[in-house]
């Protein structure tokens, strides 16, 4: 089996995920929730079944928005058959329990508050820019890190950076997913959804550390052997192991998705495509990263004839 | 250690036993056999997190403009009168964290009353002086007053001369009979004055002693001193919202509305004391940033899904180990099960707060703890391909694994540790209980499949043979 060989088509087969997702990215953004943006989001369980509608809501909310607290205008989503999603600007706990009355009188039924969660725009921007900080800080730790556990081989630099590309791949994938979720089924990146993406970070790095452990070891015992095949050949080895890790990881995932409350499941989908983009990653885009780096081939890309690299 | 596997075997046993011990039980106890003295007393019942189990939690902020400092001293004692204010109300296991520089967070587990609690806590404080008769209460005794309840709580100002007190207890001469009956059940005590008629308080030092001085508004001079007059060497108590904070006596009567309290004060604790007389309340204003309120039902329904959820993983993950890997993927899964034994064990000792997310991470952490095995196991089978012998092949395996298992693990906790960190800042404790439960996952893995899978392994090889047939190793 010769991966590296192929490795122009790995890459491009990446791209075709990264690109739709960047280009959602850019046109419809990455739809924040309440923790990094701020405001209020209800939700309400209609003890009798049937919940009223948007525009009922909106009405509700717009009666009890007052000049220095404007909370028309919110965004009503369903859940499930019973229950409903509101998100709005910050409102008071006096103002919240008036409009659960409210719809109480209206639709005639009880009502359950399942959540609700109210965060101010000073703390939602914090949240955000310090979420940037730490996916940037956990970058950093792990490079350095890599740098120094490989610190026997040459261009030990060359291994955490290379696993560091691998790693953006997969927060750009996961990143571009949830744009693309986000925009056709509502989903909002709250604390959770950045908590899935470090965990994803995380384990894209433990992945490609296990195929660069094995380049470590190999190139000890073969010191003849030409660097590309040297690479592949490791990645062959580890081959089994990846995919088995990864299923296992996987089935455990799954099943969380499939049978974990709803509250979890946004979570658990984006761990999913994480942990696949992560075992994808390691083998298809990090090892072969390592060899383009030592063939220099950047130096062929835009010549009119492709070299060896094709 | 891989020469005495029996040794080890000894040890794992006396673990899984200790942890079915803790696992299985809600309190434990621990007896010392010569005085039948409890030495180890404790509730081990696992803790839910607010998602699961309902409740409310808050992020309170200084309510100071951005440029001015809060002091920690101040947040501290914020968080301590926030404490007795929620526990006035009636709130139970309430948990509140000061998080550096400017804010508190505080979690009300399974309260059904979120609104009322947000609005007790962004109130002033109420201070009152408080006729308590001959009776001195101890701090942080709660007692109920007059004040407020009707139009008969006219306050009886009566300014004095010195009170003096011992925060300490006991001691103080306790003169004359009273006009308090201190023995029916709800007593209602009489406030004299509340706080607002505080002018001035300050800590002063007088041969080495700390007191405390104050200084009456003019218009509580004349109630002040008349009450002082009619009630020496009785007790004035100060109560800050109903719960007692010092109970001094009526030296003499202070007449001219400045007088000082005088006991036992370190220098910290007149400091306490004066600012909560200045403030009434909170030594800095506090408005609330951020809010959560979880219904209990939700939570009830999580739990039981997501338990589900990952026993079905578990179970697959199971079957999967033993079909694969044969003999040792079948090891692999006694393994597995001591893994979820200990994690499970040390989630009741830490104790870890269990949250929705940190479910997530315990779940996930069984595949990670998979992955040491399965490192080891590859490795282990290239051996034997290479002509090896079981037991060499067995040491070798696990040898030439580790430097993986350890790197590719050590950068999963650097995650950890940062998510750790964002979660503290915020007091997003879903995002630290994820952390938590995935970090102590993964060295609990670590432990189980470097020693228990290996030293399972290497015993059964011992006893039995026809174990050592490749068919056994998925050759």
């Amino acid at each position: 089996m010769n991966i590296i060989k192929n490795r122009y088509l790995y890459f491009g087969i990446s791209l075709l995920v990264i690109i739709p997702g960047i280009l959602a990215l850019i046109f419809w953004h990455l739809p924040l929730g309440i923790d990094f943006t701020g405001g209020s989001l209800l939700e309400v369980k209609f003890d009798q079944g049937v919940p009223l509608t948007g525009e009922e809501v909106s009405a509700i909310y717009a009666d009890f928005s007052v000049p220095n607290a404007v909370i028309s205008n919110p965004v009503v989503q369903p859940m499930g058959n019973d229950s409903l999603s509101i998100r709005s600007k910050v409102m008071t706990d006096a103002t919240k329990s008036e409009i659960v009355t409210s719809m109480e009188d209206l639709s005639g039924s009880s009502i359950t508050v399942l959540h609700f969660t109210q965060v101010s725009a000073a703390v939602g921007e914090e949240v955000a820019a310090r979420a940037a900080g730490a996916v940037a800080l956990a970058a950093v730790a792990i490079l350095l890190y890599i740098t120094y556990a490989f610190r026997g081989v040459q261009h030990a630099f060359r291994y955490g950076t290379a696993a560091i590309i691998a790693m953006l791949h997969d927060v750009l994938v996961v990143v571009g997913v949830e744009a693309i979720l986000g925009y056709y089924l509502g989903w909002e990146a709250d604390s959770l959804f950045l908590t899935a993406l470090l965990t994803v970070i995380g384990f894209s790095v433990h992945d490609s550390i296990v195929v660069f452990d094995r380049i470590r070891e190999n190139s000890g015992h073969y010191k003849k052997l030409k660097y590309e095949t040297l690479v592949n050949h490791s990645i062959v080895q580890t081959l089994d192991r990846s995919i088995n890790t990864q299923l296992t990881v996987m089935i455990t995932l799954l099943a969380l998705a499939l049978f974990g409350g709803a509250s979890i499941r946004h979570f658990v989908v984006i761990l999913l495509v994480g942990v696949f983009s992560g075992t994808y990653s390691s083998i298809f885009n990090a090892a072969p990263i390592l060899v383009v780096w030592e063939n220099k081939e950047w130096q062929n890309w835009f010549r009119r004839k492709p070299s060896t690299a094709q | 250690m891989t020469r005495r596997p029996y040794l080890m075997l000894a040890l794992i046993l006396v673990l899984i036993a200790f942890a079915l011990w803790i696992d299985l039980s809600n309190q434990v106890t621990i007896m010392n056999p010569f005085n039948q003295q409890a030495i180890i007393d404790r509730n081990v019942s696992i803790r839910l997190g607010l998602d699961l189990r309902g409740g409310l939690q808050t992020l309170l902020e200084a309510d100071l403009p951005p440029d001015v400092s809060v002091s920690s001293d101040d947040l501290g004692v914020a968080r301590q009168i926030l404490e007795n204010r929620s526990n006035a109300l009636g709130v139970s296991e309430v948990i509140m964290q000061v998080a550096p520089p400017r804010r508190i967070v505080a979690e009300f587990p399974g309260i059904d009353n979120p609104d009322e609690v947000v609005a007790s806590l962004q109130k002033t404080g109420l201070l009152e002086f408080v006729d308590m008769g001959n009776e001195r209460p101890a701090p942080g005794t709660v007692i109920q007053t007059d004040f407020g309840q009707e139009t008969s709580a006219q306050p009886t100002i009566i300014p004095t001369t010195t009170v003096s007190t011992d925060t300490s207890p006991t001691e103080t001469p306790v003169d004359t009979p009273t006009e308090t009956p201190a023995t029916d059940v709800p007593v209602i005590y009489h406030t004299v004055m509340t706080g607002t008629a505080l002018d001035s308080v300050a800590v002063t030092q007088q041969t080495g002693q700390y007191m405390i001085s104050f200084t009456l508004k003019s218009d509580s001079k004349q109630l002040f001193s008349d009450f002082t007059g009619s009630h020496v060497n009785q007790i004035l108590a100060i109560v800050l919202d109903k719960t007692v904070i010092s109970a001094p006596s009526i030296d003499s009567q202070i007449t001219d509305g400045s007088g000082v309290i005088s006991g036992n004060f370190t220098q910290q604790s007149a400091n306490d004391l004066a600012i909560q007389l200045r403030y009434g309340s909170l030594p800095i204003p506090i408005k609330v940033v951020e809010s959560r309120t979880v219904g209990p039902t939700l939570g009830a329904e999580s739990v039981q899904k997501s338990l589900f959820a990952g026993l079905i993983g578990l179970t697959i993950v199971i079957l999967f180990m033993g079909i694969y890997y044969r003999l040792p993927g079948f090891l692999a899964d006694l393994a597995l099960i001591v893994y979820a034994l200990l994690t499970l064990m040390l989630f009741k000792l830490i104790p870890v707060v269990l949250t929705l997310p940190g479910i997530a991470g315990f779940i996930l952490s069984i595949g990670m703890a998979v992955d040491a095995n399965i490192l080891i196991f590859e490795r282990l089978k290239e051996e034997l391909r290479a002509g090896r012998t079981l037991q060499q092949a067995i040491d070798l395996g696990w040898s030439r694994a580790w430097p993986s298992i350890r790197d590719s693990n050590f950068s999963t906790l650097i995650t950890c540790g940062i998510l750790f960190w964002f979660g503290n800042a915020f007091g997003a404790s879903l995002v630290k209980g994820f952390s938590l439960t995935l970090a102590l996952g993964v060295l609990v893995s670590l432990f189980t499949a470097i020693t228990v899978t290996r030293t399972f392994l290497h015993v059964t090889l011992d006893n039995i043979k026809s174990a050592e047939h490749p068919r056994w190793f998925g050759l």
